[in-house]
Parts: structure tokens; C-alpha cells; sequence
């Protein structure tokens, strides 16, 4: 008998993330021939839209009405479903700052296994899972094995499933009256968004990007340098904004923004997905590293192993010459 | 305020190669620099900067073999006034489960208000905090960018979510809190610190003294063990480009205006 598969949905404004495909994909994947059942929380008439449009692909969906639930609070939703789901249950969420809020204290009451960040498996084998996962910021990856006899609560990575096809006509089961009476040591108050900054770097179409590599503060200006030849708009890695180097503006990740660029220039940058999850549109990307095994050097485009302070100079006297 | 920060010695993945070893059975471990974890050091200036606003301790905990001594007391120098290791052979090679319920024991011989971890450490798991919380059940949110003490029994905290926004919460001490990179600027380490605390005692805690069934911890507690690490079959990867550094500047510089980069 196989163990049963729930996959949680996030959503927001009524409407599937797309995360929502991916972990149906990856259940596929991770426990072939199961048909996993959705789990959509919320609160008002979003929950039944977000459930009808899951159940295009899903065959089977659980909804949970509650005004509490109203934000995605994993205080609330990690007693809902400790009550709601059965022993052995194998949980996908998505590795995102949801499933990284709910999932480790959500494995230990079930008391099932927790498999963070999964980006591929090689299958079950009787009670064995065996996952595909990435250590060391991505510069190794490693085979996991995971004893899953008691269940399993399993976060996967953005964009490592491709999507599934939605193809079902699932039902609704509106399980509302379970997600009554939860209480939380943690109340959600508001939610600010990020401030925008004078810089856009959202519709640019050349971006240079420098990250750690760059060592030192004062070699920031080498990078302007360049990007000012190229008549380029400077971007960045998380650690340059929080060092206070860059402005947040700047940030080219999941955290940051999301770019859309024709070329992007890696810069000391090594490539994490958390950086490369903020990349989209197939730019041509140069990299620039030091470490032959940069991560970065599996999603550029070109690559050049070189010290960054001994190449720019020479790069941007090239861009001058070639104008 | 009582506050334990809990830190782990990690490879430096910044300064460092990683190389798998032969069989993939380890990566090569001779001549790599190690570290306190990045999102501990955080933690650690964050519990710092909260005991000097509102009065309170800061203890600093790690599990480890005895070369983790080293950034205890490198966390001591910061500020943290006491450190403790935990350390036993049966804690080798624990799962995440077995690391946060070593730290579970830690905490429960202490009085804490707040215990905070990183938001993640070398193997990107992301889990110790949140199954700590869930152990000794207290209140937990991950990936906070911000706290402020509102009263003895509250906190007002920030966590960072997709695309930079803040969701802010209010928390109940005792609580557990993962931090995120970014919430403070960690203060400078010089040698005078690290001679300050150069000869302090730190406690060692084993198995025995915490009251932990060796087999409930190590390799027959994990669920979850690492099979082997492993380089993947690199997909197309990116075409290198060689020579001196003028004829790599001189490629570059035809490929980009090919694509369009100079503009
Ligand atoms: C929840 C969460 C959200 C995150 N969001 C984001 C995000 O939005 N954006 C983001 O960027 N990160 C984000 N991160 C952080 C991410 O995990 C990485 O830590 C970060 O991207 C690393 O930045 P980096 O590549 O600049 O630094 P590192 O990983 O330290 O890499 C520096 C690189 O520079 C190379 N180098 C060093 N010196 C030189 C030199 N002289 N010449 C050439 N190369 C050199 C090194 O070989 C290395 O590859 C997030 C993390 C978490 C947990
Ligand atoms: N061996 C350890 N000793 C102390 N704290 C740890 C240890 N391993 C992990 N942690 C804490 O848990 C956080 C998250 O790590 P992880 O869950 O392993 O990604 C780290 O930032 C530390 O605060």
C-alpha cells in the first residue's frame, strides 16, 4: 500500500502559486503512481477559487475556510495539519520562506522524516526515499537517503520540477470545520513591502553584477567603471547589501529582485539558487570566478576562471577602445 | 533578558574549493578554512545587541567535536559572556533531529527567553531552529530581520519573505527565532577581543550530562544520512574562454557586442 501524499498550495490574491505544479511534479516523482491531494488554507471566497483551480490538477483537494487563516501564519497551519493529516503522510511544501517557517517543527510533530531543499530523487525503495539535495552554497551535491516508515515532510526547490500538466477534474473537500478553534503563540500583524529605490534594475536590459569576489568596498568602483563603459547598470548578490556596500535596489534574487536583462555579467558571484532564482528570461550570462567549480559556471552562458581585479581593468579599457 | 545563541563551525564556502573525495564518501577536508557559520554570526551580534538594549546574558552553544571550541570562544570575543560545547562521539554525524535535540537538552538545563540559530548552515537545511522550537514547544519563526522587545513577554519581529518584503509578527517569549543575513552589522573581531577570552573555561557537556540515550542521537537516531556526495554530470555548462588577460578582455568584448551588451 502506498503512503499517502499531500502537497500544501500557496497562493496569494486568488491565484496558485507556482509552486503548485512543481510540487504535484515532484510528488509524481518522488513516490511514483501516487496522486497526491492538495491542501489549500486561506480565508473568504479565495479559498474556493485557489481549490477549483488546484483541482484542474490535483484529483483530490482539501480546503480550509478560517479567518485566521487568513495569512499563511505556519504557527496556525502546523497544528491544522499535524490534526488533519493521517499517520505516514509524506508532506511536500515549498522550499520558500512558507515551507522553511512550517516544515522542520511540522517533521518532529508528525514525527516524520524532514528532506529539505530537494531538487531531484532517484525514488522510493520499500521505506528508503532517496533524494537528490545541494550543500556547500551548490558547489557539491549529494544523495540522501531517508528512513520515511513514519512519514515524511519534504521542502523542494523552486524550479528544480519542471511543472506538471494540469490535466484532472478533482474534487473538493471542504474540511473547513477542522481548522476551527487553532490558536498561535504568533500573531501576523502587516506586511511591508520593500521600498523601491531610485534605481530600477527590474527593466534593464544590460546588467553587471558583482558579488562577494569583489573582496573589498573600494573595488566597487572598478565594477561602476566597467558597467559605466558598457553604459550598464551596476547589480549585485545579497551579501553586498548586507554588508551596506549596495543599496537593496540593487539585489538580484529571491529575496531581491527579479531581472529579465538580455545579458547579465556574473561578477564573483557563485551562483546560488537563491541568486539564480531572481534571473529569468534566458539571459546570455558571462561569468567571472576565481573557482573553476563555481556553480555560476553551470547556468552562464560563457565563462572566464580569472581574478576579478586583474581582469576589470583590462575589460573596461577593451569597452572604451571598442566604442 | 536570557538569551542562547546557538552557532555551528562550518568549510568557509566563500574562501573555500569545495573537492569531493574519492568515492564521494567526503569532501576533501586537509586544507580548508572553517568558520562560524555566516547566519550565526548574526545571530550572535543580534542576541549582543539585545541584552546591551534591555539588560541580559548572552550564552553561545555549539555542538561539535573540540575544534568547534574555537568559535565558541570567537563568538565570546564578540560579546557573548559564557559559551558551552556539546560534545560526545555518539553526536557524530547526527540528523538534523538529532543535532536540535541535543541543543533541545541544552536549553532545558538553562532558564532562556529567547533562543536564536542561523537561518541556515552549510548544508543549506534550514531546519535545526524550527524542530528545536517544536521540541521544547515554544512559539518559532525563521528567516527574522528584525526584534524589538515590546514588553517582558512579547517580541515585535520582522521576517523576510519572497522579493524583500517584511512580514511583521508579534511572538511570545520563550520563543525560537532563525536569523537572517543582514538584520545587523556583526562588530569586528580584533585580537585584543580574542585574547580576553582566550583562557576562559568553557563547559563541556556529554551524552551523560545532558541525558541522552546515546542511540536516540548519532547514526542510529538519523533518519535522514547523506549517501555519498557527488559532482553532477555537467549539463552544456558554460563555454570557458582562455588566454592572457588581454585576449580574454579582447573575446569579451566581441561576444558582448554581438549580444548587445555595449549600448
Ligand atoms: C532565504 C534566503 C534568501 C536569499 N536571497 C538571496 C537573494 O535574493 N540574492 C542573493 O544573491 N543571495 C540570496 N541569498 C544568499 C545566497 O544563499 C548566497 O549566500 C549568496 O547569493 C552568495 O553571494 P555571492 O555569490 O556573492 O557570494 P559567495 O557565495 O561567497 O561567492 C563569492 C564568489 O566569488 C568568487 N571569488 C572570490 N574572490 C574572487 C576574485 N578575486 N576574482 C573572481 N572571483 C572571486 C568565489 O570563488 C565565489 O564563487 C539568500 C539566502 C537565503 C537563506
Ligand atoms: N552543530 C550545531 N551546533 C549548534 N547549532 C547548530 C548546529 N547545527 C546547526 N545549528 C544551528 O541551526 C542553524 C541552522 O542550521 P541547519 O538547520 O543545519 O541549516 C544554524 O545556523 C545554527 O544556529
Amino acid at each position: 500500500m502506498s503512503a499517502p501524499v499531500f502537497a500544501l498550495i500557496a497562493h496569494k490574491d486568488g491565484k496558485a502559486d507556482d509552486s503548485a505544479l512543481e510540487l504535484l511534479a515532484a510528488a509524481r516523482t518522488l513516490f511514483a503512481g501516487s496522486s497526491p491531494v492538495a491542501l489549500v488554507a486561506g480565508s473568504g471566497p479565495q479559498v474556493q477559487t485557489v481549490a477549483q483551480e488546484v483541482a484542474r490538477a490535483f484529483d483530490e483537494v482539501w480546503s480550509f475556510d478560517q479567518p485566521d487563516l487568513g495569512y499563511p501564519n505556519a504557527e496556525l497551519l502546523r497544528p491544522l495539519l499535524t490534526k488533519v493529516l493521517p499517520q505516514g503522510a509524506m508532506v511536500l511544501l515549498p522550499h520558500n520562506p512558507l515551507g522553511m517557517d512550517l516544515g522542520p517543527g511540522l517533521s518532529v510533530k508528525l514525527d516524520a522524516a524532514y528532506v529539505p531543499d530537494v531538487i531531484g530523487s532517484e525514488g522510493l525503495d520499500g521505506q528508503t526515499l532517496k533524494v537528490i539535495r545541494q550543500e556547500f552554497n551548490g558547489q557539491v551535491s549529494a544523495h540522501v537517503r531517508c528512513e520515511v516508515s513514519h512519514g515524511a515532510v519534504i521542502t523542494v526547490r523552486s524550479g528544480a520540477f519542471p511543472p506538471a500538466v494540469a490535466s484532472a477534474a478533482g474534487k473538493v473537500v471542504d474540511r473547513s470545520a477542522d481548522a476551527a478553534g487553532l490558536a498561535a503563540r504568533r500573531r501576523f500583524v502587516e506586511l511591508l513591502e520593500a521600498e523601491a529605490g531610485d534605481i530600477d534594475i527590474t527593466k534593464e536590459e544590460v546588467l553587471v553584477s558583482v558579488g562577494r569576489g569583489i573582496g573589498e568596498q573600494e573595488n566597487l568602483a572598478l565594477v561602476e567603471e566597467l558597467a559605466d563603459a558598457m553604459g550598464a547598470v551596476m547589480s549585485c548578490s545579497r551579501p553586498l547589501v548586507d554588508a551596506k556596500w549596495l543599496e537593496k535596489a540593487r539585489q538580484v534574487g529571491t529575496s531581491g529582485q527579479t531581472v529579465k536583462p538580455k545579458v547579465y555579467l556574473a561578477l564573483g558571484i557563485s551562483g546560488s539558487f537563491q541568486h539564480l532564482g531572481g534571473l529569468k528570461g534566458n539571459p546570455f550570462i558571462v561569468a567571472v570566478n576565481k573557482n573553476p567549480k563555481a556553480p555560476i559556471f553551470q547556468a552562464a552562458s560563457v565563462g572566464v576562471v580569472a581574478d576579478l581585479l586583474e581582469l576589470l581593468p583590462e575589460l573596461t579599457e577593451a569597452v572604451k577602445k571598442a566604442r | 533578558m536570557e538569551i542562547l545563541v546557538c552557532i555551528k563551525r562550518v568549510p568557509d564556502s566563500a574562501e573555500n574549493e569545495i573537492v569531493v573525495d574519492d568515492g564521494g564518501r567526503d569532501i576533501r577536508r586537509d586544507d580548508l578554512t572553517y568558520s562560524v557559520n555566516e547566519w550565526d554570526n548574526y545571530a550572535v551580534e543580534e542576541a549582543i545587541a539585545i541584552a546591551e538594549r534591555e539588560g541580559g546574558n548572552v550564552t553561545v552553544v555549539s555542538v561539535g567535536s573540540s575544534e568547534a571550541e574555537e568559535v565558541v570562544r570567537r563568538e565570546m570575543a564578540m560579546g557573548a559572556g559564557q559559551g558551552l560545547l556539546l560534545q560526545d562521539d555518539a553526536f557524530d554525524n547526527s540528523d538534523g533531529r538529532g543535532i536540535a535535540s541535543i541543543l533541545k537538552a541544552a536549553v532545558t538545563k538553562g532558564s532562556y527567553d529567547l533562543v536564536l540559530t542561523g537561518a541556515q548552515a552549510d548544508d543549506g537545511a534550514a531546519q535545526v531552529g524550527g524542530m528545536l522550537a517544536a521540541m521544547l514547544d515554544w512559539p518559532y519563526a525563521s528567516l527574522v530581520n528584525k526584534v524589538e522587545v515590546s514588553d517582558g513577554k512579547t517580541l515585535r519581529i520582522g521576517r523576510e519573505i519572497e522579493g524583500g518584503a517584511q512580514e511583521i509578527n508579534e511572538i511570545q517569549t520563550p520563543c525560537v527565532l532563525s536569523v537572517q543575513t543582514g538584520i545587523n552589522e556583526p562588530r569586528y573581531v580584533g585580537i585584543r577581543g580574542i585574547r580576553k577570552v582566550a583562557s576562559v573555561e568553557i563547559p563541556v557537556l556529554d551524552a551523560a550530562a545532558l541525558g541522552i540515550q546515546a542511540g536516540s542521537v548519532g547514526p542510529s537516531g538519523a533518519r535522514v544520512s547523506r549517501v555519498d556526495y557527488f559532482v553532477p554530470a555537467t549539463g552544456k555548462g558554460a563555454e570557458l574562454i582562455e588566454g592572457t588577460t588581454k585576449e580574454i578582455a579582447a573575446k569579451l568584448v566581441h561576444l558582448l557586442k554581438a549580444k548587445g551588451g555595449l549600448k
